[in-house]
Formats: C-alpha cells, structure tokens, sequence
C-alpha cells in the first residue's frame, strides 16, 4: 500500500491514504463539510458546489467532495471566503427554489431546508426566479411524483438511476437557465422505462421525487366501521421502520411495528412473511418441475434459467429490456399480491366477511409494489387484490401522526391464520435471502436433509457483492427426485439493476448457465428498497442485512415448508402447489412493454 | 524597454506550408525530448484558453503510462465574432495535421481528432481530402498516426476540453471535476494532448524555424505572435496576426475610428478595458502592466461612446446564461441573477447598492464555478460594472 501523506485541515494535521477527498479527509477527523450533489452510493459529481473549501495559496475555492488531498496542503473549511460564498451559493439554490416547506412533503427531512436553516438564510436578497419559471409537477405514476420546482438540479436521481439500477429513465435536458431532469421526449414518469423501483426518491435530497402517498386514503379506511382493514408487513420494513422513530439502523422493531399497527386502528395485523413462505412452496415447486421437464422430458417450451419474480421494480424492468425472457420469470406473484388475493378469499371465508367490505394495506420497503397493486391483472380474488400499498416511510409518518410513543410500545404479536413466518420468510428482505429460503426448502424436499450449509446459512449468497453464485450438488436424491442425483444446481443473485443486465446479458450471451437466479430491483434487496428510510448508505444497508439475518436465527422455525399456517393453508384451501386454487390466486403473467 | 510594447504585425500562421512534408519527416526524427525542450525554450503558450505552457503540456502527456493516448485539435471556436481556427484550417491545414503528428510522435500517440465546430461542417470535405493526402505521406514515411475528425455539437461548453471529451465520448457535454487533467486522464479516460488549432499551427512554425524565432517575438512571458480578430468600431475589421505585448493604446491608434471608449479584450469571457486604462494595458498573458490573458479567440471589440455599456454586458450575460451547461450552482443561477439583477437596477426595481451584490456574487462565481465558463462570467461583469457604473444605474 502507498505511504500515508500529510495534510492540514483547519490547523489540525491528520495523516490520510492518498486518493482520499478533502470531503472524506474532512470527515474521518470529524469536520463536517455540507455537501448536497454527493451520495455514497454515487460517483462524484461536484455539481451543487456547496462543499466548496479553500486551500492555502489558491484564489480559487475547491470542491471538497472531488478533489483528492495532496501532500502538504492546507485545507480551510470555514474561512470567511469559504463561509461567504457557500452562503452564496445557498441563497441561489433557493432563489431558484419553490421553498414552500409546510406544505412539502420532505419537510422536516430535507438537505436543501437543514442547509438553509444551518446557514441562517432569513432574508431573500436575491430575485426569486421561480414565477419566471414554468416548473411541472408530474402526478401520473401511482408511485412516483416529480416536482421540478423542487429540484436543485443536483443529478443524484440522474446518477441513481444510471449506475445503479441501469435504467437511464431521467436524464438532463436542455442547458443554461433552462437545464432541468426530465424523462425521454419529456414524457410523464408513468410513460417511460421508469421501473418505479423509487431509488432516485431515496437518493434525492429535497422534495422534487418523493412518493405517492396513500396516507389519507387508509386513514379513511380506518375510520369506516363498515370497512374491515387488513395490513400486510413485509420482510424489511421491520429492520427499517425503526430509523424514521428515533432508532439506531439495524434495529429491529417487529414486535413494536405490530403493537403500533393495533393502535392506529387495523383490524387485522398480518405478515407478509406468510405469503414469502408460501411463495417458497409455489416457487421451489415450480424450479423442480421445470427441471424436471428440462431435463427429464426434454421440454423445450420450457425456460431455464428461472428468474424469481417477486421484486415488481425487477418485472417492469425485464419487461421493458429483455421482453423476450418473460417465459424465464417465475409464474408467482410477489408475496404482497399472493397475500392480496387470499385476503379478499381465504381469509374472508375463513373470518366469515365479505371479501367487497375488506380493505388490504401494505406496509412495504418499495415504491414499485404500488404500481404493481395498481396493475389491472392483479384483481384475482374478483377485487382489486392490493387496495393501498405505503411505504415505511408512510406508515411512520403514520405512527408520529396518531401520536404514538413508538419507543414505549410493548411488543405486540401478529394476528393468526396469515401472520405466522418463519426465519426463511424474514430473509426475503435482504439480497439473496429468497434464494437461501428457496434452497433450503427445495434441497429438503428433493433429498429429505438440510442443506449442506452450516446452520442453514447459505453464506455465498449472502452479502453485497453485486452479482453472487452459488452451486449445491444435489446427492442421494430421494427416489422420486432420482433424475437430480449428481446435478450441481446452479445459482445467481443479482441486487440492483445494473447487476441484473449484467446477468441478463450473460444469460443472452450463453456465458453462463444457471439453473435460478435471484433478482431484486434494489440495491441490497428490499431493505434497500426505494420506500425505505432516507438516508440510505452502503453502511445503513448492510446494518440492516444484519438485522434481518439476526431475525431469521432467532426464529424457532426457518423453513418455510414447516411454517404451521402454510400447511394449513394448503389442507384447507390450496390443495397443494401450483395446484388450481394456486394457478387461480397466486400465480400471473406478464406484459412486454417498450423500451423508452 | 517601453518599444517591447509597440504593435507590430508578424506573418507566420498563414505563411506558405508546402514544406510540411519535410517538417514532418524531420521533426519525427527527433527526440520527443528534445521535441518537447525546443517547445518549453518558445515559452509557446496555448491560445485557445488558459494560456497553458504548451511544452510542459505535452511533456506531461508524454510521461503518463499508457498503451493508448490521443491528440485532440480544439477547432469548436465558440466565442461569438471570431472565425481565426477557421481560417487557419482552410488556408494552412497541413500545419495543423503536421503539429498533431509531431504532438503524437512525442507523447506517443497514434490517433488524432480534430473537433470541428458544428457550423463549420462546410470544413469537412476538403479537411478530409488533406487528412487523406497527408495519411498517405505518414504511410509512405512509416509514421503510425490517423487523424479524424468529429463534428461537434454546437454548444459553446463543448470547446471547453473536458465537456469537449464528454462531447466525443457520446455523453451531455458537461465538463468534468479537475484534477484528474487531461495529460493523464482526457478523452476516454487516456492521457491526452488538447490544443487550440492556433496553438498547433504555431508549432509548426517552432518546429521548422527553431524555438527562437518564436521566442524573439513578444515581449517576457507572452512570446511570439498571435492572430487577433478585430471587431465593433472600427474601419477595418478582420484578423491580424500581432505580436504579443503590444500596449492598447497602440491598438487603438491603429484599428479604432478615433472615437474609441473602451475595448472588450478576449471576447465575452475576457475583461473591458475602458479608454483611461488603455495606455497602462498591455495585450499578454502575464504582463508588466497588467494581468490581461487573452481567452480564446484573441477577440478585441472596440466600442465607440455611441455604445450603451449596459447593452453590451446585457448581451454577454444573455450569452452565459444561454451557454452556461448549467450543472454547476453558481453559474447556472448565477448568471440568471446578475442578468435580472442589472435589468432590476436599470429599472429602478432594486437600488445601486444592489450592484455591490451583485459584484460579490460574481467574486464567488469566479471563486467556486466548477469550468472557466462560469469562472470568468467575472471578468467582463466586474471590469464593466466597475468602470461604467453610472451607464448601469441611468
Ligand atoms: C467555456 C469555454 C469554452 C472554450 N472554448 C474553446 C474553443 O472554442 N476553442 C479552444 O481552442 N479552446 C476553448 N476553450 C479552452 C479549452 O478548454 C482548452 O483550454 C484549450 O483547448 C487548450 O488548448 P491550448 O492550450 O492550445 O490553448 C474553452 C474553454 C472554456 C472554459
Ligand atoms: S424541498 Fe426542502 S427546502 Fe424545498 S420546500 Fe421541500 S422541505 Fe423545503
Ligand atoms: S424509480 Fe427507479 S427506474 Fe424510475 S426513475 Fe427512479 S431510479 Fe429510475
Ligand atoms: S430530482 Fe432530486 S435528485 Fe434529482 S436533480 Fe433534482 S434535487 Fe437532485
Ligand atoms: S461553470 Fe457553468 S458551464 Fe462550467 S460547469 Fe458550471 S454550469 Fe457548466
Ligand atoms: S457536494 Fe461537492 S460539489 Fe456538490
């Protein structure tokens, strides 16, 4: 490694790797340098120049965020030249600003307002220029709003969608006082490849990309006795939830998400994790008898590798860039809409309500799960399956509303029928988790043993590696599975959309070979969800991995064909999987879109 | 030493190059060391810009590591009144294509661009039939080295070198951060020369006169000639190849129409000089008298007291504001603000003092705008705002 060099920041001498940022020097001896076009997740930009620092002997102020430490510099980062012309630069970005706080939806969590409250900004100097502007507010997507008045024009959504999710639905367009993000031709974000996957509402600092909120909506709900509210959590949102209450990330609070649920009024608190289980059953049914006709019948309608299907950012994607591979997605729908459709039919029936006067909520890390609720296939149960689909943010905004001590609450239990889950049904929230679920349900079924990973824990498709392989060689099959023995089964997972066109590239390309592959629209998988607490960092993901993995080895079960409720829920209602009942209410299909 | 700072003509941009083959074959001869001393003793700075020192340009170019570099021929000439890289691409080519090959003979680079400025695809066909003549001489001499050239977008932002490269790579042509600078990581992420098309044409003539002919001309750290387009009031308009440090009253004597109130020296990015500066002004890049560069095109509009000085910096700020890539904060805004800012003050919305903001506000753009563009929007505002105040607020 390259020898440690010497800078000065502030007076104070500290010793750094060289190639690190002033911005990064800065911070690792805790000064703090504000920044707004800077993201972790993202390459540098320097673009808002807010991090603007001086350097000894230099007329020119410097981008601290972009420009690496050299040996012997000296950095001040709160000189009155430094000070003067960040203020500067903030008055400017509000002076192009529809500062409208109270009635904007990042208030209270929003880097332009905590930059400006920083910094004191009382007084409008300058002329206001947005009523020269002729900003739009684009409302048409069930997940996303856009509003350009909002918009520092920092291009981290821009960044966002390009390097991480491969999408390139936003771009900039046009220049000078005219230079704006917008879409291909201008179009409305529902027009466009936009898989409503919402990382560029998590990586946006103010309130141009936020969510479409349904909070008023189930509000209502609530509020008419006629209406019996069921919510859904999924997976994630417990080891998320947490952040917007005052908590540490990675803190997990299950038990208290469903303690405060009960109090805002839901008549029935279910798990998500439920219908993840049952998806392990239609799911690993479903790679077993395409293997099975791959191999033994020699199908050739039939498509391997099987891609899982229950990421509804990663379904639009494909459907938008790979329209040719739907026939490789797995039938199943996500968990969300499984559990959709047996609210309004089985437990209706089982509860003895009429599906028409059941509400279903879902509490969800995800954006795009709104517009899957809103797609017209998914009204299985002979009703809109997914009535309203929030996000965690949402239901915490919820929960500060209602005037509930998240802190104090007593852990509270689901209720019965669909909110039992196992440690596999947890894992659904985190990168790889749905093909560690699926393996060890599928090599047991297969074989009668546990998967040949210590404690059940299959570590190579753990983690946040982009892309991840792994391969199990299924030995000693048991004597209807005989066709298995000796077949090394091979394994993808992809996390973020820019490392699904890597593999779906390598799928095109015959490069590889897989058997199933795992794909998640978001980076980290759903606890990096676009739905999830602002901020989002590699490190917070990865706090929350570690939530997640520590739910799933405190459950008592963590196979999802022993979850108590899924047996039952096959003896009394679905037969077995991928039986008719299941073909009617869990599985879809999908729709080749265009690619612009 | 007050005669180093008279104006006189020189003739050696557009002097005959039927010699280039010769120039070529004898300077790939040489050394690229001693390629590159010769080029550092000219003390040739580059004329499309910063006035960078050619020789250590092209020095660092040759240092960095790397199996592929590449010669970039700046020829978007963006600034608005000056058509000099035009002029020399259409009379003198080959001086131009010989200086690429001698540049990628001594960092050692076999593929050259020439960025061509969109409105100049008229250019294009006869460029390409001396590209094809002149590739057919390197393959006759041995010499490895292609030349093409790219047809720019005709943004004024793309001439700047890092936009420039964004430009060719295929991306929205917004320059990038600096450091890293082009002699390590320039057009697709590879060390690379980029020159102005004068800047080449003027290694041609170090190369085949020696670094001294050069160097004789000018006057201590602005060496040898440069060509000038001349415009505004003046009765004869066109492009003069000058020597360096002439003094502006000298320039005024020669090319005003005798009502001459100021001078706009470096086009809209460079300074005003008004008439009282004129005689302590001399036209360099680091100058006894003052610290005047020439930005791009070496554009001197002379204007007469006919003029509204408020009219002109309304002109120049509504070609920034237009031109600015608008990535960056300060620029992008700025320029809005200091053009609805002394709209405001001529309309009596916002008093005079308000211009004192505004010349702060142009202090910080200078100070923290990310590319040249918005770091020398200062220059014309302040020298204007400061010299002709009262034209600002009547
Ligand atoms: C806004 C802007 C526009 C520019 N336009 C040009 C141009 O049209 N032609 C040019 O040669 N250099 C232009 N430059 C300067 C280039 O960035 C670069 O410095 C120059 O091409 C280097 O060549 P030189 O060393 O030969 O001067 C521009 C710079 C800026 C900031
Ligand atoms: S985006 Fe931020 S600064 Fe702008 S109105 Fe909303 S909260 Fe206020
Ligand atoms: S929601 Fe996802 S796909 Fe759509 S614009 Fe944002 S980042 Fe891109
Ligand atoms: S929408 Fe948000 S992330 Fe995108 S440029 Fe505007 S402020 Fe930045
Ligand atoms: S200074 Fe102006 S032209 Fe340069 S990067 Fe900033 S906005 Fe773009
Ligand atoms: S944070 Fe450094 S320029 Fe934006």
């Amino acid at each position: 490694m390259a020898k440690n060099i010497k800078i000065t920041i502030n007076g104070v001498t500290v010793e750094i790797e060289p190639g690190t940022t002033i911005l990064e020097a800065a911070r690792q001896t805790g000064v703090i340098i504000p920044t707004l076009c800077y993201h972790k997740d993202l390459c540098v930009a320097g673009n808002c120049r807010v991090c603007v620092t001086e350097i000894v002997g230099q007329k020119r102020l410097t981008a601290a965020c972009a420009t690496p430490c050299e040996e012997g510099m000296e950095v001040l980062t709160n000189s009155l030249k430094v000070r003067n012309s960040r203020k500067h630069i903030i008055e400017l970005l509000l002076s192009e600003h529809n500062a409208d706080c109270t009635r904007c939806y990042k208030n209270g969590n929003c880097e332009l307002q905590l930059l400006a409250s920083e910094y004191k900004i009382m007084t409008q100097d300058f002329i206001r220029l947005v009523p020269f502007k002729k900003y739009s507010i684009d409302m048409f997507s069930p997940s996303i709003i856009k509003d350009d008045s909002k918009c520092i024009r920092c291009q981290r959504c821009v960044r966002t969608c390009a390097e991480l999710q491969g999408v390139n639905a936003l771009t900039v367009a046009h220049k000078g006082d005219q230079m704006k993000i917008t879409t291909f031709f201008e179009k409305t974000m529902n027009d466009v490849v936009c898989t409503n996957c919402g990382q560029c509402i998590n990586h946006c600092p103010t309130g141009a990309l936020v969510e479409k909120n349904y909070i008023e909506e189930v509000w209502d709900a609530i509020a008419d006795k006629t209406r019996h509210v069921v919510v859904q959590t999924a997976p994630a949102v417990r080891v998320g939830l947490g952040e917007e209450l005052g908590f540490e990330p990675g803190s997990r609070v299950t038990g208290k998400m469903v303690a405060a649920l009960k109090r805002l009024g839901f008549d029935a608190v279910m798990d998500t994790d439920f219908t993840a289980d049952l998806t392990i059953m239609e799911e690993g049914t479903e790679l077993l008898t395409r293997l099975k006709k791959v191999l033994v019948d020699r199908d050739e309608e039939v498509k391997l590798p099987m891609a899982t299907s229950c990421s509804p950012g990663w379904i639009k994607y494909i459907e938008h860039m790979y329209p040719d591979y739907l026939d490789h997605l797995s039938t199943c729908k996500s968990p969300q809409q499984m559990f959709g459709a047996l609210a309004k039919t089985y437990y209706a029936k089982a509860r003895n309500l009429d599906p028409e006067k059941i509400v279903s909520v879902s509490i969800m890390p995800c954006t795009a799960k709104k517009f899957e609720a809103n797609r017209p296939e998914m009204h299985d149960s002979g009703y809109r399956d997914v009535d309203y689909v929030l996000t965690t943010r949402e239901l915490a905004i919820m929960i500060k509303q209602a005037g509930i001590d998240f802190m104090k609450l007593e852990d509270m239990h689901y209720d019965r029928l669909m909110g039992e889950s196992t440690g596999a049904g947890v894992i659904f929230g985190a990168t790889g988790g749905v093909m560690e679920a699926a393996l060890r349900t599928a090599y047991e079924l297969v074989t009668g043993r546990d998967v040949p990973f210590e404690n059940l824990n299959i570590a190579p498709v753990r983690g946040m590696d982009g892309v991840k392989e792994a391969s199990v060689k299924i030995e000693n099959p048991l004597k209807e599975w005989a066709f298995l023995d000796g077949v090394e089964l091979k394994c993808a997972v992809a996390h973020g959309l820019v490392n699904a066109k890597k593999v779906m590239d390598s799928i095109r390309s015959g490069e590889t070979s897989y058997h199933f592959i795992e794909f998640m629209a978001c980076p980290g998988g759903c606890l990096g969800g676009g739905g999830q607490p602002i901020p989002t960092s590699p490190e917070i993901r990865r706090k929350r991995a570690e939530a997640i993995y520590a739910e799933d080895e405190g459950m008592p079960l963590r196979k999802s064909h022993l979850n108590p409720e899924v047996i039952k829920i096959y003896k009394d209602f679905l037969d077995k999987p991928l039986g008719e009942k299941s073909h009617q209410l869990l599985h879809t299909k999908y729709t080749a879109r265009e690619r612009f | 030493m007050t005669t180093n700072y008279q104006l006189k003509r020189a003739d050696f941009i557009f002097k005959n190059e039927n010699d280039w083959e010769e120039v070529l074959s004898k300077n790939i001869n040489r050394s690229p060391q001693e390629l590159i001393n010769e080029l550092i003793s000219s003390e040739l700075k580059g004329r499309g810009g910063a006035g960078f020192p050619t020789g250590l340009k092209w020095k660092l170019s040759a240092e960095a590591v790397d199996e592929t570099k590449y010669v970039i021929c700046n020829a978007d000439e963006g600034e608005p009144g000056t058509f000099k890289d035009r002029e020399i691409l259409s009379r003198v080519p080959f001086k131009v294509l010989t200086a690429m090959a001698v540049c990628g003979h001594v960092i050692g680079a076999k593929e050259g661009y020439i960025y061509l400025r969109g409105e100049y695809f008229f250019l294009q066909p006869e460029l390409n039939k001396a590209i094809g003549e002149f590739e057919y001489y390197c393959k006759e001499i041995n010499l490895d080295f292609k030349i093409r050239i790219f047809m720019g977008s005709g943004a004024y932002i793309c001439g700047e070198e890092t936009a420039l490269f964004e430009s060719m790579e295929g991306k929205r042509g917004e320059p990038r951060n600096k450091p890293p600078y082009p002699s390590s990581c320039g057009y697709m992420g590879k060390p690379t020369v980029i020159n102005n098309v004068e800047t080449l044409a003027h290694t041609f003539t170090i190369f085949k006169y020696g670094a001294k002919r050069f160097y004789d001309l000018g006057v201590q750290y602005s060496r040898g000639s440069k060509l000038f387009s001349v415009s505004g009031d003046t009765p004869k308009p066109g492009i003069y190849e000058l020597e360096l440090g002439m003094s502006l009253a000298d320039f005024v004597d020669e090319f005003g129409d005798g009502d001459t109130k100021a001078v706009q020296v470096g086009g809209a990015s460079g300074f005003l000089v008004p008439r009282k500066r004129f005689s302590e002004t001399a036209i360099g890049f680091q100058g006894k008298l003052t610290g005047i560069s020439l930005p791009t095109g070496g554009s001197m509009m002379l204007f007469n007291s006919s003029r509204s000085m408020f009219n002109v910096l309304d002109n120049y700020l509504e070609f920034f504001r237009e031109e600015s890539c608008g990535q960056c904060t300060p620029c992008r805004v700025g320029c809005q603000q200091l053009l609805k800012g002394i709209k405001a003050v001529k309309r009596g919305e916002k008093n005079a003092q308000y211009l004192d903001k505004l010349l702060r506000l142009a202090e910080t753009m200078q100070y923290t705008a990310k590319c040249g563009l918005g770091q020398s929007v200062a220059n014309s505002f302040s020298s204007i705002v400061e010299n002709f105040r009262e034209e600002m607020i009547y």
